[in-house]
C-alpha cells in the first residue's frame, strides 16, 4: 500500500496534493464573500447615520403635522404623509383582488395554450418595464383620457398608475404561492365532488395567501419609494391641505412623501436639507412598518392554516 | 339519518337501484384511453360488481390506473387525455356530454396512494366534503359515522380541533377514507392506497374494506398480489402489448384467477415468472 503523501508510480493515476493555489482559494473566498457582505451593511450604516444626524433633531410631532412652508423650520410633512398613505391603501385595494384573481385564473382555470403562455411571457416583462413608463402611461390614460373619472392629476390617477406598476410583481407572487401548493390537494378535494372554485377557496387559496399577502406587501412597500410615475402624471409639492375624509378625496391633488423629500432636497437652504433628511426617516419607518406587517401577516396565516 | 340533496349525474332524476341489485356497479364498454398521442389503454370491456371488492392488478405501465381514475373523470384533468367508448355508472355514460364531471365525483369517491388529508382539522376534513355538498342534516353525527364507519373514531375522538396532517401516515389514510364516505357515494376507488404504509397500517386497511364490503362497491389498485388475493372479490389482470398499450388480459373472480387463471401471461403472472 502507498502512503498517501508519496507521489505516484507509473500504474496508478496521480493526484494534486491539497496545497498550494488549490488550498490558497479556500482560504481567500471565506474572508473574500464576507467583505462582500460586509459593504452592503457598511454603506447602509453610514446611509442611517448621515440621515439621523441631520434629520433626528428635526423630528418632531410638530414637523409630522405641520404643511409645507416657505420657510425652512415650519415646513413639515403632513400633506405629503397623508398623501402616501391614501395612495397606498387605494393601490392596496385595487391590486391586491386584481392580482390574486389573474394569479388564479392562470394556474388555476386557464388551459394550457399560446395564448397563455404569451400572457405570461408579457407579465413577466412587465414587471421588468421601467417605472417612469407606467408614469407616461397613467398620464395619458388616467389624467386625459379618464378626466371625467379621475378629475386629473388627483390621488385617483396616482393609485392608478401604481396599480399598473405593482400588478406584475403582485400576480407573480401569487402565481408562485399558487404553484408550492401540491397537486394532491387539489385532486383530493375535486374527488369529492368539489367544484374548481370550491377546492380553490378552501383548500388552495388558504395555503397560498401567506406567499400572496407577502409578495403583495412588497409590491406596495416599492411603489411607497416610488418617485418617477408620479412626477410624471404630475402630483404636486406644495400641498397646504388634507383630503376630505370622503369618496371625494380620490379627486384631489397630492403629494406623497418620496416627492416632497425630492423637493426638499433640491432646494439651497440648509434648513430644507434637514427637514429632508427628517421627511426620510419618517418614510423609512413607513416601509420598515410595512415590512413588519407582512412577516406578521405570513406568520398569522401559516398558524391559522394548520 | 343523513339527507342529502338529490343529485343525479344528468339533471333529470333516476331510480337507483341497491346495493343488493344485480346491475353491475361500473359497466365499462370499449373503452380506450389516450394522453396526447399515447394509447394508454385499449378496448377494455368490463362489469364492476356492486357491492364487491375488485382488485385490479398488473405490471406498471398496463394501464390499471388509468382504468380507475377514468370511473370518477379525474383523467379529465390531466392535459390532452382522451376517452373513447363508455363507462355506465347506474346505466349512465359518465362521458356523455350533458354529463357535469362534478356530480359524477359526487358520487364515486376516490382514495389516492398518498394520503392527502386537507391541511384542517380532522373534524373539517370529514365535514368538508358534505358541506361543499350541500348536506343539511347533523354534521356532529355524520363526523363521528364516517370516522367509526373508518375505524379512526376511537383513535382521535378527543382530538377532531386537532391538523389532520399531525396523524401517522396509517391514520391519515383512514381519514382519507372517512372523509370519502361521509359524502355516501355508491362507489369507491381505491388507487394503491396501502403503498405508501407499512404492514400494520396496511392490514388495517384491508380489515377496514372487509367492513366496508356490500354497503359500497369497492375498486382497489395494487401492486402486491397477496392483498388482491386477501381482500377481493373479484381480479382484473391488466397487462401490456408490445408496444406499451394497456388491455384487460382476463377478468374472474379472485379465487378463479388466483388458482385457475385461463390466460397464460395470467398465470405466468401471478406465479410470479413475469412482471
Amino acid at each position: 500500500m502507498t502512503p498517501l503523501t508519496s507521489s505516484s508510480t507509473a500504474l496508478t493515476p496521480t493526484w494534486a496534493p491539497i496545497r498550494g493555489a488549490r488550498r490558497l482559494w479556500d482560504r481567500l473566498l471565506g474572508p473574500l464573500a464576507f467583505m462582500a457582505t460586509l459593504l452592503g451593511l457598511v454603506v447602509l450604516i453610514v446611509l442611517l447615520i448621515d440621515v439621523f444626524r441631520d434629520g433626528w433633531p428635526r423630528l418632531s410631532w410638530k414637523f409630522l403635522t405641520s404643511f409645507p412652508s416657505r420657510k425652512p423650520e415650519e415646513a413639515g410633512i403632513l400633506s405629503a404623509l397623508v398623501g402616501s398613505v391614501w395612495l397606498v391603501s387605494l393601490t392596496a385595494l385595487f391590486s391586491f383582488p386584481l392580482g390574486v384573481g389573474a394569479a388564479i385564473y392562470l394556474e388555476e382555470y386557464a388551459p394550457r395554450s399560446r395564448f397563455t403562455e404569451f400572457i405570461e411571457v408579457n407579465i413577466a416583462n412587465l414587471a421588468g418595464v421601467p417605472s417612469i413608463i407606467y408614469g407616461l402611461l397613467g398620464l395619458e390614460l388616467f389624467v386625459r383620457f379618464l378626466f371625467p373619472v379621475t378629475n386629473g392629476r388627483t390621488i385617483l390617477s396616482g393609485a392608478l398608475t401604481m396599480t399598473l406598476l405593482v400588478l406584475p410583481i403582485i400576480i407573480i407572487a401569487t402565481r408562485e404561492a399558487l404553484r408550492a401548493v401540491p397537486d394532491s390537494l387539489r385532486q383530493g378535494g375535486l374527488a369529492m365532488g368539489a367544484t374548481r372554485w370550491q377546492v380553490v377557496r378552501d383548500l388552495v387559496l388558504p395555503q397560498a395567501l401567506p406567499g400572496a399577502l407577502t409578495g403583495t406587501i412588497l409590491a406596495l412597500s416599492r411603489a411607497i419609494g416610488e418617485t418617477a410615475p408620479l412626477i410624471t402624471i404630475g402630483a404636486l409639492t406644495y400641498i397646504a391641505y388634507l383630503p376630505p375624509f370622503s369618496l371625494e378625496a380620490l379627486r384631489t391633488p397630492f403629494t406623497v412623501l418620496p416627492i416632497q423629500i425630492f423637493n426638499w432636497v433640491s432646494r439651497p437652504q440648509a434648513g430644507f436639507h434637514q427637514a429632508a433628511a427628517a421627511g426620510i426617516i419618517v418614510l423609512l419607518v413607513v416601509l420598515l412598518t410595512m415590512n413588519a406587517g407582512a412577516i406578521y401577516l405570513r406568520n398569522r396565516f401559516q398558524r391559522r392554516t394548520v | 339519518m343523513t339527507s342529502f340533496p338529490r343529485i343525479s349525474l344528468r339533471t333529470e332524476s333516476l331510480s337507483s337501484p341497491s346495493a343488493t341489485s344485480t346491475v353491475p356497479a361500473i359497466q365499462v364498454r370499449h373503452l380506450g384511453v389516450w394522453y396526447g398521442s399515447k394509447q394508454a389503454l385499449k378496448d377494455v370491456t368490463l362489469d364492476v360488481p356492486r357491492g364487491q371488492i375488485t382488485a385490479f392488478i398488473g405490471p406498471s405501465g398496463c394501464g390499471k390506473s388509468t382504468l380507475l381514475r377514468s370511473f370518477n373523470r379525474m383523467n379529465d384533468l390531466i392535459p390532452g387525455a382522451r376517452v373513447e367508448g363508455e363507462v355506465l355508472i347506474e346505466g349512465q355514460n359518465i362521458y356523455a356530454a350533458d354529463v357535469d364531471p362534478v356530480a359524477v365525483r359526487r358520487h364515486v369517491g376516490m382514495v389516492f396512494q398518498k394520503p392527502n388529508p386537507f391541511p384542517k382539522s380532522i373534524y373539517e376534513n370529514v365535514a368538508w366534503g358534505a358541506r361543499i355538498n350541500g348536506f343539511k342534516g347533523n354534521m356532529d353525527e355524520l363526523v363521528e359515522e364516517a370516522l367509526r364507519d373508518a375505524a379512526l373514531w376511537d383513535e382521535v375522538k378527543d382530538k377532531l380541533k386537532e391538523s389532520g396532517l399531525s396523524l401517522s401516515g396509517g391514520q391519515q389514510q383512514r381519514l382519507c377514507i372517512a372523509r370519502a364516505i361521509a359524502i355516501k357515494p355508491e362507489i369507491i376507488l381505491m388507487d394503491e392506497p396501502c403503498s405508501a404504509l407499512d404492514p400494520i397500517a396496511t392490514l388495517k386497511i384491508e380489515d377496514l374494506m372487509r367492513d366496508l364490503r356490500g354497503r359500497y362497491t369497492i375498486v382497489i389498485v395494487t401492486h402486491n398480489m397477496q392483498q388482491a388475493a386477501r381482500v377481493s372479490d373479484y381480479t382484473a389482470f391488466f397487462t401490456v402489448t408490445p408496444d406499451h398499450v394497456g388491455y384487460l388480459e382476463e377478468f374472474g373472480t379472485t379465487h378463479q384467477i388466483f388458482t385457475n387463471p385461463r390466460s397464460k401471461i395470467t398465470e405466468d403472472y401471478i406465479t410470479g415468472r413475469f412482471g
